[in-house]
């Protein structure tokens, strides 16, 4: 994948799979270290399954009997000299942290995280789902529950007007980062 | 800058057009294939298309949605087209500029783009 956005993309979808109902998306990019941490409370894995789960040939789908996202993560991460470390108990949720070194030349850029973030939310428009986005002293945010409190009760996240106006509003927000 | 004031706006306006909804049944599902290989073939900007056409068009009988792997991840991205009463189409190794045509053919004027299909492909 060429982007860090792209990965915190898939991993996310890992914690809709696990039917979580709260997201906390954190990207910290320090000059050491860009810090990606997904945490959810979705159902978590025994111990069993979390010493697996970094194997290509272990996954949870009942299709066939690969999973590339955790095994691909990995690599990316690993490969800039950096680590990825996951905790899980079930019933309790998942953190996946993923620490990339920006300095490494195989280190993917960030990439276009208002675009991951706006189609989490479309995708799964029920979910609490905040996300922290941290440059030096500043800070991009969003938090469903805000959103939700404007349009109430009828009115879905995952309407495709309210999906335009998310991104553009993500945008941004991301582009304040740049300046 | 976007305001949450804008969002109110589309709120307001949402729930005027939700009684003029087409009720379930009768709606056309957009199923975009969002797993790991979807997004590695370049899903993302895919979905944005469909979203982006659909609200221009204001197509309140479409529905937009994601799934996991569809299960042919060679031929990813991969969207699943369902029109009530008809059999599902499949489009393959699709692209933002891929969308527009898919839109107006398929979705509003009910003509397959067959050369875009999983049949055409294989």
């Amino acid at each position: 994948m060429k982007e860090i956005a792209l990965y915190a993309l898939d991993i996310a979808q890992n914690s809709i799979t696990a039917r979580a109902r709260h997201l906390d998306i954190a990207l910290e990019e320090g000059p050491e270290a860009i810090t990606l941490t997904i945490a959810d409370d979705g159902t978590g894995m025994s111990p069993e399954l979390l010493a697996r789960v970094s194997d290509p040939f272990t996954t949870t789908r009942t299709t066939r009997k690969m999973g590339l996202g955790i095994p691909l993560l990995r690599l990316a991460a690993e490969q800039t000299g950096g680590h990825v470390s996951i905790e899980s108990t079930l019933g309790v949720g998942t953190t996946v942290t993923a620490v990339f070194c920006p300095g490494h030349i195989d280190c993917p850029p960030v990439g276009d995280m208002a675009g991951t973030v706006t189609l989490l939310v479309q995708g799964a428009p029920e979910l609490e789902l905040t996300y922290t986005h941290r440059r030096g002293d500043r800070l991009s945010r969003l938090d469903t529950g805000e959103l939700r409190a404007v349009l109430g009760p009828e009115v879905s996240l995952a309407e495709p007007e309210v999906v335009l106006w998310l991104r553009d509003y993500l945008q941004e927000q991301e582009a304040l980062l740049e300046e | 800058m976007k305001s949450l004031a804008e969002l109110q706006a589309i709120r307001d306006k949402m729930r005027r057009q939700i009684d003029l909804r087409d009720s379930g049944d009768d709606r056309i599902r957009v199923v975009v294939g969002m797993a790991t290989c979807g997004i590695a073939a370049g899903a993302r900007p895919v979905l944005n298309a469909f979203l982006e056409e659909v609200a221009k068009r204001q197509l309140n009988n479409v529905t937009v949605s994601q799934t996991g792997c569809i299960g042919v991840c060679r031929l990813e991205p991969i969207v699943e087209v369902y029109v009530p009463g008809q059999e599902k189409v499949t489009y393959v190794k699709m692209t933002p500029d891929k969308v527009a045509s898919i839109v107006s053919e398929h979705l509003v004027n009910g003509r397959v783009v067959e050369e875009y299909t999983i049949g055409a492909a294989e």
